[in-house]
């Protein structure tokens, strides 16, 4: 036990306690919060103002720039919680369960808002709402999948059970996210391919993906600090037990 | 700068609904995702505080 303490720094410790996460985060969240605005704001402005229209699409493409980092987040979200729900399952680590419970709300809400946006974007450039195409279909089943996630948490009265449910479901659903990823390239689709690559060079101009980077990084913050404050709700929900929970709230 | 006037990048050549559209939904959505969260803390806070009354009452 001893030996294994030794393998990880200090901090993974000090995150893995209730309270320590609780202390930690505390002081990291206004960092996020704030960058979080800026770069959103930055980015939008940039967006909608100054980068130059797309030569077929004209201005409805500004659409990219709220479309592709939800889409980015909701797969990412739904990653750190299927990670954060195994490493609950294997190593009964309470702050995992609790990350992986603060995450599906915000994963669902950032796939709601990729879909919307995706649909809203169709109409002027494929002239439809919706298609049943893969890549939209394959968004709509994480949707689903976070959904179904939520229910679980929501239908079962003591946590663990739920957590280590709701674990299982996002593990298996974890098939969905490479699916995902490569129904642009597997199924002929309507749906344009991937505008980063890491190994790439991205096909658009430089004026029109930086704007789109500072947004991806805004939407990243956004996500943190989001989690941060449902995360540290958790912590005092189920702590509320605990004396450190009893003199925090006393002192408030 | 894009457009030359508040009107063209209001109308954005005819897109102007569907890009405004998606911003508004983003935003209400992001503003939701801020708000909500830190309404349920104030709420928790203000439940654990009465639990604790109601603890020390009983003693």
């Amino acid at each position: 036990m001893n030996k294994a303490k030794k393998m990880m720094p200090k901090w993974f410790y000090q995150m893995a306690s209730p309270k320590g996460c609780y202390q930690i985060t505390d002081k990291l969240l206004p960092w996020f919060t704030l960058s979080a605005l800026c770069f959103l704001s930055v980015g939008a402005v940039w967006g909608l103002l100054f980068a130059p229209q797309d030569y077929q699409q004209g201005n409805s493409f500004r659409i990219i720039y709220i479309h592709v980092p939800s889409a980015l987040l909701a797969q990412s979200i739904y990653i750190t919680m299927a990670l954060a729900g195994g490493v609950g399952i294997i190593w009964k680590m309470k702050v995992a369960d609790m990350v992986a419970y603060a995450c599906a709300p915000i994963g669902a809400s950032m796939t709601f808002v990729a879909l919307l946006t995706g649909a809203i974007w169709g109409k002027p450039t494929w002239g439809s709402w919706w298609v049943w195409d893969a890549r939209l279909t394959s968004m709509l089943i994480l949707l689903f999948l976070y959904f179904g996630v939520m229910a679980l948490y929501s239908s079962m009265e003591k946590p663990e059970i739920a957590a280590k449910a709701a674990a299982i479901l996002g593990l298996v659903g974890l098939v969905n996210i490479p699916i995902i990823k490569y129904s642009v390239d597997w199924w002929n689709t309507l749906h344009q391919p991937a505008t980063f690559t890491l190994t790439e060079k991205p096909a658009m101009p430089v004026e029109m993906w930086l704007p789109l980077l500072v947004m991806v990084l805004g939407y990243y913050c956004f996500f943190a600090s989001s989690l941060m404050v449902r995360l540290r709700n958790e912590i005092l929900r189920r702590e509320k037990r605990a004396s450190w929970v009893k003199q925090l709230v006393a002192k408030v | 700068m894009q457009f030359e006037s508040l009107m063209s990048f209001f109308q954005m050549d005819g897109h102007g609904l569907y890009v405004w559209l998606s911003y508004v939904i983003t935003l209400v959505v992001l503003a939701l995702n801020f708000v909500m969260p830190r309404r349920a803390q104030k709420k928790l806070l203000i439940s654990l505080q009465k639990r604790i009354l109601r603890e020390n009452s009983d003693k």
